[in-house]
């Protein structure tokens, strides 16, 4: 191993494998498979199971909670939230970063948690839909999306959310133009931008601390 | 997506030396282009080499120009008071790109080094010469609309897909690149390569390079620039052609210019005969269209690419009238 490398370098996948392999009985018939068949059968398994392929540390920070836990390697940082942490408010839409659903914050910028692996992330601050409200009092975007109708069937509404805050917090909501421009990396199917763009306008004209 | 070994590198050494001891090993940095192409089975590789803790990020004034790491977020660059300063082309350049979610994640290098969109490539039950070499190259009688009309091959007729590198071609930007035999300099011009025999290689770095940096010279284009991209909807999606611009212009006479296409060729593409048109001439309707019509020559298209002949020429001519009058 090179001397720079940090010390939290996961076993190697044949090591690991190796490792999986002797800890699950269910799977042992397929040692005798050749490879592709075990890893296509191990895209099949339980969170828990692929987990052990290369059980990896990571530790974040998610809505101010700090989280210490065990992640394999091709573990995107939104199913890091979704699956492992049960914070289903970040959608999974389009997962190519097409479409914005998966929008979230680290530490402070927005991106798309599905190009991203969790492991990308050690030590970061995460903040999801579910962190942006003071308990009960909606933060003033989630307010403004009510009071102005955007959104309809509500799936892209969590990534429109985060990414219309950051939005704000840029400066890139002075106008209906650089709205539409700065939010479109979010795709609503349902078509209510006209109300997104309202409610963007109603924030940033209110003066509100977002 | 394929399963990976994953290492983290806190220095350039030991991130090449890490790549360089896996075949088939590759860097991430935003990761915003290479995961997409694991999740589709595109790419494929056994090694990430996570460089994101790489001290690689800074946007820097030296004597005669910008240098900026290769980790600097393309957000940060397209706002950064130094790079709208004195080289708003490529402010411009990177903000027609992607979303604002993605230029917070894409890096400057990966943004050089992203891989085409052609859907030949990205569908991996298609014929593809970049993917697959040998396999044939499915766009060539096939879905062509998006694809070259310069410098293309039998091989491959796909484009490559960044703005960023549209804006460094023109401004004659130059590229610093680390590898296992030491550091050189390449010009940004000659990072990307034409597909010939071999369009699996995009660029000419060599086996287990990583870019660090790239430097963009001092010139007069501070004011009369321009980045006309034309896409089919009004943000966010791939320019179907685009055009980086620069004038310096004495009065209305234009002294030096810079002139650049996306979206047309396997590389960014600079019109330098086109520039030479336009130098010594008045700042004219009629000076651009010239300009344009020499751009243009040798541009062949194919079933469904022929628009690019015409909306080429008129983009060229729409980019220069923004720029002159800036």
């Amino acid at each position: 191993m090179a001397m720079n490398l940090e010390p939290d370098e996961p076993a190697t996948h044949d090591e690991a494998r190796r490792t999986f392999l002797k800890q699950s009985s269910l799977l042992t018939a397929l040692a005798l498979v050749p490879g592709p068949v075990v890893t296509a059968a191990a895209d099949g398994l339980d969170e828990h199971v692929v987990a052990a392929f290369a059980p990896t540390p990571l530790t974040l920070k998610v809505n101010g909670t700090k989280h210490k836990l065990t992640v394999e390697p091709r573990t995107t940082l939104l199913d890091l939230l979704r699956e492992q942490l049960h914070l289903t408010g970040t959608k999974k839409g389009c997962d190519y970063g097409q479409c914005g659903a998966c929008t979230v914050h680290v530490d402070g910028q927005r991106v798309n948690s599905c190009l991203s692996l969790a492991l990308m992330h050690e030590g970061r601050d995460i903040t999801t839909i579910e962190g942006l409200a003071h308990g009960d009092k909606l933060h003033p975007m989630q307010a403004a999306f009510v009071k102005h109708d955007g959104f309809q069937c509500g799936y892209c509404t969590p990534g429109q959310i985060m990414s219309a805050v950051a939005c704000v917090r840029e400066g890139r909501a002075g106008s209906e133009a650089e709205i539409r421009e700065y939010m479109s990396g979010n795709i609503c199917r349902c078509g209510a931008y006209a109300n997104i763009v309202a409610a963007i306008q109603d924030v940033q004209q209110g003066g509100q601390k977002v | 997506m394929n399963q990976f070994q994953y290492v983290r590198a806190t220095q350039p050494q030991a991130a090449i030396e890490a790549v360089a001891q896996t075949t088939d090993a590759k860097f991430i940095a935003g990761g915003t282009n290479l995961l997409d192409l694991m999740k589709r089975g595109v790419m494929t590789p056994q090694k990430l080499v996570d460089i994101n803790r790489l001290p690689l990020n800074k946007i820097e004034r030296m004597d005669n120009g910008l240098r900026i790491g290769a980790l600097a977020l393309n957000s940060a660059v397209a706002d950064d008071k130094l790079v709208r300063e004195r080289q708003p082309l490529l402010a411009l350049a990177l903000n027609a790109g992607a979303s604002g979610q993605l230029r917070n994640m894409a890096t400057v290098g990966g943004n050089m080094l992203q891989r085409t969109r052609c859907a030949y490539f990205y569908d991996v039950t298609m014929p593809c010469n970049k993917r697959a070499p040998g396999t044939g190259c499915g766009a060539l009688e096939g879905i062509n609309r998006m694809h070259a009309i310069f410098g293309f091959s039998d091989k491959c007729i796909a484009v490559h897909p960044s703005d960023m590198s549209v804006a460094l071609v023109a401004l004659d930007a130059t590229v610093l690149v680390r590898g296992p035999r030491g550091d050189r300099r390449l010009p940004f011009a000659e990072l990307h390569r034409l597909p010939g025999d071999a369009p699996e290689k995009d660029t000419n770095l060599e086996t287990n390079e990583l870019i660090t940096a790239v430097e963009i010279p001092d010139g007069p284009f501070t004011r009369h620039v321009h980045y006309q991209k034309v896409r089919e909807r009004a943000s966010y999606a791939f320019a179907l052609v685009s055009v980086a611009a620069a004038l310096d212009l004495e009065g209305t006479t234009i002294k030096g210019a810079r002139l650049a296409m996306g979206g047309v060729a396997h590389k960014p593409w600079r019109l330098a005969a086109a520039e030479q048109a336009l130098v010594g001439k008045p700042a004219t309707e009629a000076t651009f269209r010239q300009a344009a019509a020499v751009a243009m020559q040798g541009a062949k298209a194919f079933k469904h690419n022929a628009y690019k002949l015409k909306l080429g020429p008129n983009t060229i001519v729409q980019a220069l009238r923004t720029a002159a009058a800036a």
